[in-house]
């Protein structure tokens, strides 16, 4: 289980919705810190893909904009209980992480 | 960081501009970095973000495009949003905060086996139109909802 998502898929009439959670600061790199009165550095998720039996279902293109700890929901068609959901994620810094899980 | 190293042993990324930020630890695989709409995240305006992304800025109200958002957010760090739309042949979704220092917050690029439906929470800077733009068949058509925020979350 991979460290920072957190996700869940449902099907119902074949349409898979899949939730995900994810583990991240999300910083627009225009905040300052209260202490020592420094910005922030950016970092952020710039990309996340979502796949479905192993193909590309959305591409989602973020900035800093995103709220802290990202929350996502999409849908998917032509799901099946069974089907194996993906997702994938590439921050500012070129970090990393991705997770997968069966639909249920 | 083995790619920081093999990128400066390269030479030929290291004199460039990509090169530098590299060097400075803004890693960011390739890959990545030529697929984010760089010119559109940085766009300080709607019409420049939509323009650097879709190249016009003309689109079409639709009743077709649902924005559910809330009428008041109180914490202007997390503001729920979810876009739903009927329009077929999705090519892509936007998510526009109009008043944010960088409207568009996100952009998704649909496959052929995406619903029209993204939930996710964003950012808000202050009282603001959350706008979604919808890409369909190469038409471009919005919807929008005005969000009042009490606390803004874009910093400081």
């Amino acid at each position: 289980m991979a460290k920072g998502i957190k996700v869940r898929a449902k099907e119902k009439g074949g349409v898979v919705t899949v939730k995900a959670l994810i583990s991240h600061p999300m910083e627009t790199g225009g905040r300052k810190d209260k202490k020592t009165g420094k910005k922030i550095p950016a970092h952020f998720i710039q990309e996340v893909k979502v796949t479905h039996k192993g193909k590309d279902a959305l591409t989602a293109h973020w900035s800093g904009g995103v709220s802290k700890n990202p929350y996502l929901s999409v849908k998917v068609k032509d799901g099946k209980k069974g089907d194996t959901v993906g997702i994938a994620w590439v921050d500012n810094k070129g970090e990393s992480d991705s997770v997968e899980a069966k639909v249920k | 960081m083995t790619i920081k190293r093999r990128t400066f042993m390269k030479g030929t990324l290291a004199g460039s501009a990509i090169g530098v930020a590299v060097g400075a630890g803004l890693l960011t695989p390739r890959a990545v970095l030529a697929a984010w709409p760089k010119q559109a995240f940085e766009s300080k305006s709607t019409a420049d973000a939509l323009k650097a992304l879709h190249g016009s800025a003309e689109a079409a109200s639709s009743g077709d495009i649902t924005v559910k958002a809330p009428d008041i957010a109180e914490n202007g760090a997390v503001v729920p949003i979810t876009i739903s739309t009927t329009l077929g042949d999705l090519k892509s979704i936007s998510i526009i905060a109009e008043k944010n220092p960088v409207p568009l917050v996100a952009t998704y690029d649909m496959g052929s086996t995406a619903e029209g439906y993204i939930s996710m929470r964003i950012k808000m800077g202050k009282t603001s139109n959350v706008m979604a733009v919808v890409n369909s068949g190469g038409k471009l058509f919005e919807a929008k909802k005005e969000v009042k925020v009490t606390i803004g979350g874009c910093g400081g």
